[in-house]
């Protein structure tokens, strides 16, 4: 059982290129949960996640990692803590699996200490975790996209976080290594307790895998809870300007958003002969 | 999914695959190894008298009359050692400025870093009439100037790739031009000095050069065995370093600096030797496929190329003193071409 | 229910009558700088002398002499390779779609220089009328070989590939070039003046022959750059786009780069290397013209003389008695722009 950290933005405000993108957000990741973060193109949700992540600095406001601000602490402290999969990681030509992984443990290395046994184990670790281990010998960049991507959280799980971060982590995949790379997820946050956040883009996946979700527009926050409780019609048309019907799932009962949309509206062209 | 047989345990898995490799990398650090005595045995050898060489070896090592003295002892032997020296020194710049920079077709050679050594050895030669010593300082504080500039112009909120790449290019052709200026309104006996230095070439050193060089090795590799260890992470993506605690800016401009340094103490010694840095860290990569970053391993092949290409330049027209420059320079550009050529097609697919 | 566009009759709109006063702007200002390209240099001559010298020679005065044997040749000079390189360097850019592309870039002078040095070592050629013609075929080679290496693979011509191949090319070329160099010191002398582009001497003597033979293959190659507006504008939408549009690629692409090779080779046969000016000029031009080729053609052609014979100009005030060449001037104050452009740029991978 993992120890439990506490990340949360306050009053936070990121900026690109001088344009502020989110403002005076607060938002607090319940630990030992799956927080989902969805919104339209553009409403700053990677901007957000990045910036929980250290990895953009605040124009505003602060990001708390168990009370501290985050930029104070040391990098290699707060990678020992929280990990983070970007959107569209780059694997050098030719790594292994095992080495992919391996850099992982990079937090918990140093000048002088490079590699021992713990590593190993916590290595292995991560590969049956992500059932990765007949891949540990093959080249990264020979795998499908499923596949890579979990060897992408092998290697966020070598770091041994607490609190997981991830950027899109099902874009570019099929449908059945979405579901893949989400089961995984969930067994982690299961089995070992880790906070979970990531910004996902597909709101059906979003309701069935978060505890917490949260939805963003134009840089704020508009709803916060569990998916049943937040996810109506109304707020969909609101933050998504879409027509849409709410039911429930017929596999798992979370809620299901049904687009309306033009065609529906259509009668179905009937094709002679 | 079921299986007839349990799958091996991770830590098995892992042990195998990571024995796989060392067992390769030490093949081919030996195959280098050897690579490099070999050479240098010929260079020592090669239009000599093989018995002035094993004379003066015998006589190192304390047995026999140690003949040879001269052209072993005083000639050939330092240039093969300065040789291996540079290699090594441009293997390992290349190889860092390839990681850093994130694009295998980056290195200081081309990107108006040895050009400003260049230029700087070219004022000195011509401006300043300056010789020896003197040129090689110059060249080196020239090389650390231009790479200095070229990253601070490159810098905005933090250097890509791209950005150093083309402001190096356009770095290159300033300071052509002022080479060329130089050499326009200098006296044509100059021309010839200043031109054979520009274009990199072992020459004849002296023993106390070789320790210069030797000295100033030493005392960089604790700091190129620390980057190598940080590049591990920086390869993986500004992003995903950042996640893994790397301080990717100051990694990156002390990784540069490293590189600068090596590359500059390299030219100050031998002139800007065209394309060894560039090549030795790609070469080592093909020879280690999986070995991630391969420092070690482009010092060898910097050094075997170095002393290819000088056995080659030595050898090539019998009665000129053919720079080594003039070798990697023309091979190297014909191998980066072809690289161009063809790097394109083999992308992987998702 | 069908929507019906209408074609109201054809009305000169606001932005063309902006972008005509634009262009007669930049003609009374080229006009402005042939004026004092007459006028000024290690001596000033008032512009009335030099309306006398045009109209009314007279035979012995030495103002006259200089204004109509010195000055009026290089600036006619001057007009041609400033013109040809700012619709070379248009056109390369809207071809290559890389607002990177500049002639000199592409390893034209490399390419140019090595022929001109091979004509001197191997033929003995030693005056500029006669090695011009190699200068025109090297420049052209090495274009050609740059491009079609830069376009090979996947990802086309993009900024970094296209400025490395021309950077390898032009390292490579220059070992070869050093060389042969080395072994001789007639070409040593002859090609160090020639390596550095100038205006001087170029248009006048036997100069004027090679002016006279060259124009032919500068004019074609300005007619067809000028009518390669239409094919530009469809081509930087993209080859699928533009194709589906009814243009016809594979044809615009050989017409375009054929007038490129014409323009940039025949300007270096006839200055010497001159770097920049093409990369430059598009860029200064576009703020005025959009993004539409054909103005930006018309206007190229205006402003890239403008632009090399102020700089020539410059190089004759800044050094009196003496000149500072063309070539010089244009690196000193081209590579700045470059970099600017490259800091500045929302390119793709910058």
């Amino acid at each position: 059982m993992t120890a439990e950290h506490d990340l949360r933005a306050v009053g936070l405000s990121l900026a690109y290129d001088g344009r502020e993108v989110v403002t005076g957000l607060d938002l607090a990741l319940p630990p030992g949960a799956v927080t989902v973060i969805v919104g339209p193109n553009g409403c700053g949700k990677s901007t957000l996640l990045r910036g929980l992540a250290r990895l953009l600095r605040p124009v505003g406001g602060t990001v708390l990692l168990d009370g501290t601000p985050l930029h104070t602490l040391a990098s290699r402290d707060v990678a020992r803590t929280v990990g983070i999969l970007p959107q569209s990681p780059t694997a050098p030509e030719g790594i292994t699996v095992a080495d992919l992984v391996g850099r992982g443990r990079h937090p918990h290395q140093g000048w002088f200490r490079q590699w021992d046994a713990a590593d190993d184990g916590v290595v292995a670790a991560a590969l049956e975790a992500t059932g990765t281990v007949e891949l540990a010998g093959r080249r990264v960049d020979e795998l499908s996209g499923g596949q890579r991507q979990r060897v992408w959280i092998a290697m966020a799980l070598a770091q041994d976080p607490d609190i997981l971060l991830l950027d899109e982590p099902t874009t570019f995949l099929d449908v059945t290594h979405q579901l893949e790379v989400l089961d995984l997820l969930a067994d982690l946050n299961r089995e070992r307790g880790t906070t979970v956040a990531m910004v996902l883009h597909d709101l059906n996946l979003a309701a069935r895998y978060a505890d917490h979700l949260v939805v963003m527009r134009d840089g704020e926050i508009t709803a916060l809870g569990h998916p049943s409780d937040v996810l109506t019609a109304e707020l969909v048309a609101d933050a998504f300007a879409l027509r849409a019907r709410v039911v429930a799932d017929p596999v798992t009962g979370s809620p299901m958003v049904v687009p309306i949309g033009r065609s529906a509206s259509r009668p179905p062209t009937r094709l002679p002969g | 999914m079921t299986t007839t047989a349990p799958p091996a345990p991770a830590r098995e898995v892992l042990r195998t695959v990571r024995h796989a490799r060392r067992r390769r990398t030490v093949l081919v650090c030996t195959v280098l190894v050897a690579a490099v005595l070999a050479l240098a045995w010929l260079s020592l050898v090669w239009g000599g008298r093989t018995g002035d060489t094993l004379d003066y070896l015998a006589g190192l090592l304390g047995t026999g009359e140690g003949g040879g003295e001269f052209t072993i002892g005083r000639l050939r032997l330092p240039r093969v050692a300065l040789a291996v020296l540079v290699g090594a020194a441009l293997g390992i710049a290349g190889g860092i400025f390839q990681s850093v920079l994130g694009n295998p077709l980056a290195s200081p050679d081309i990107l108006g870093v040895s050009g400003g050594a260049s230029l700087a050895a070219a004022f000195a030669i011509l401006g300043l009439g300056l010789t020896g010593a003197a040129v090689g300082v110059a060249a080196f504080l020239g090389a650390t100037v231009v790479a200095a500039a070229i990253y601070l112009l490159a810098w905005r909120d933090g250097v890509t790739g791209f950005r150093f790449v083309l402001i190096g290019v356009a770095a290159a052709f300033v300071v052509n031009g002022g080479i060329g200026y130089l050499l326009t309104r200098a006296e044509v006996s100059d021309v010839r000095a200043a031109l054979v230095w520009m274009v990199g070439s072992i020459g004849t050193p002296r023993w106390g050069d070789v320790a210069v060089l030797a000295v100033a090795l030493l005392v960089l590799a604790p700091f190129v065995v620390g980057v190598s260890w940080q590049l591990r992470a920086l390869g993986l993506g500004d992003e995903a370093a950042a996640g893994l605690g790397v301080r990717v800016e100051r990694t990156r401009l002390l990784a540069l600096a490293l590189a600068v340094a090596l590359t500059a103490g390299a030219t100050a010694f031998a002139g800007p030797v065209a394309f060894v840095a560039f090549v030795s860290a790609p070469i080592a990569r093909r020879l280690l496929p999986t070995g991630g970053t391969v420092l070690g391993p482009a010092a060898l092949v910097g050094a075997v190329v170095v002393l290819a290409a000088e056995l080659v330049a030595t050898h090539l027209v019998p009665s000129l003193e053919v720079p080594v420059g003039i070798v990697t320079g023309a091979v190297g550009a014909a191998y980066l071409l072809w690289l161009l050529a063809t790097t394109d097609r083999r992308e992987a697919t998702s | 229910m069908t929507q019906t566009l209408t074609t109201g009759p054809r009305r000169r709109s606001a932005p063309t009558r902006r972008r005509l006063l634009a262009l007669g702007g930049a003609v009374v200002l080229l006009l402005l700088v042939v004026a004092a390209s007459l006028a000024l240099g290690a001596r000033d001559i008032p512009l009335g002398t030099v309306l006398d010298a045009l109209t009314a020679r007279v035979p012995g005065d030495n103002d006259h002499n200089v204004v109509l044997d010195q000055r009026l040749p290089r600036t006619v000079v001057g007009l041609l390779v400033g013109c040809a390189l700012g619709l070379a360097g248009t056109v390369m850019q809207g071809v290559t779609r890389n607002p990177l592309a500049d002639p000199g870039l592409l390893g034209i002078n490399a390419g140019a220089s090595l022929a001109v040095v091979l004509s001197i070592t191997v033929l003995g050629i030693t005056s500029p009328a006669g090695y011009v013609w190699f200068a025109f075929a090297g420049a052209a080679a090495a274009m050609v070989v740059v491009y079609g290496i830069g376009s090979m693979g996947r990802s086309g011509t993009t900024p970094v590939k296209l400025a490395l191949v021309g950077t390898a090319l032009t390292a490579g070329i220059t070992s070869v070039l050093t060389l042969l160099l080395l072994g001789s010191t007639t070409a040593t002398n002859t090609y160090r003046f020639w390596a550095v582009g100038s205006l001087a001497g170029r248009g006048s003597g036997t100069g004027a022959d090679v002016l006279v033979t060259l124009l032919p293959f500068l004019a074609v190659g300005a007619v067809l750059a000028l009518l390669s507006g239409r094919a530009l504008n469809l081509l930087s939408m993209g080859e699928d786009l533009a194709r589906g549009l009814g243009l016809d690629v594979r044809r615009s692409r050989i017409l375009a780069v054929l007038a490129a090779v014409l323009l940039a080779g025949g300007a270096t046969a006839l200055a010497g290397p001159v770097v920049f000016v093409g990369l430059v000029v598009p860029h200064i031009v576009r703020p005025l013209t959009g993004p539409d080729y054909r103005w930006v053609l018309a206007f190229a052609a205006v402003v890239g003389p403008a632009l090399l014979l102020t700089a020539d100009v410059i190089g004759r005030l800044v050094a009196r008695p003496g000149e500072l060449e063309v070539g010089l001037v244009v690196a000193l104050v081209g590579a700045p722009m470059m970099i600017a452009i490259v800091r500045r740029a929302r390119l793709a991978g910058l």
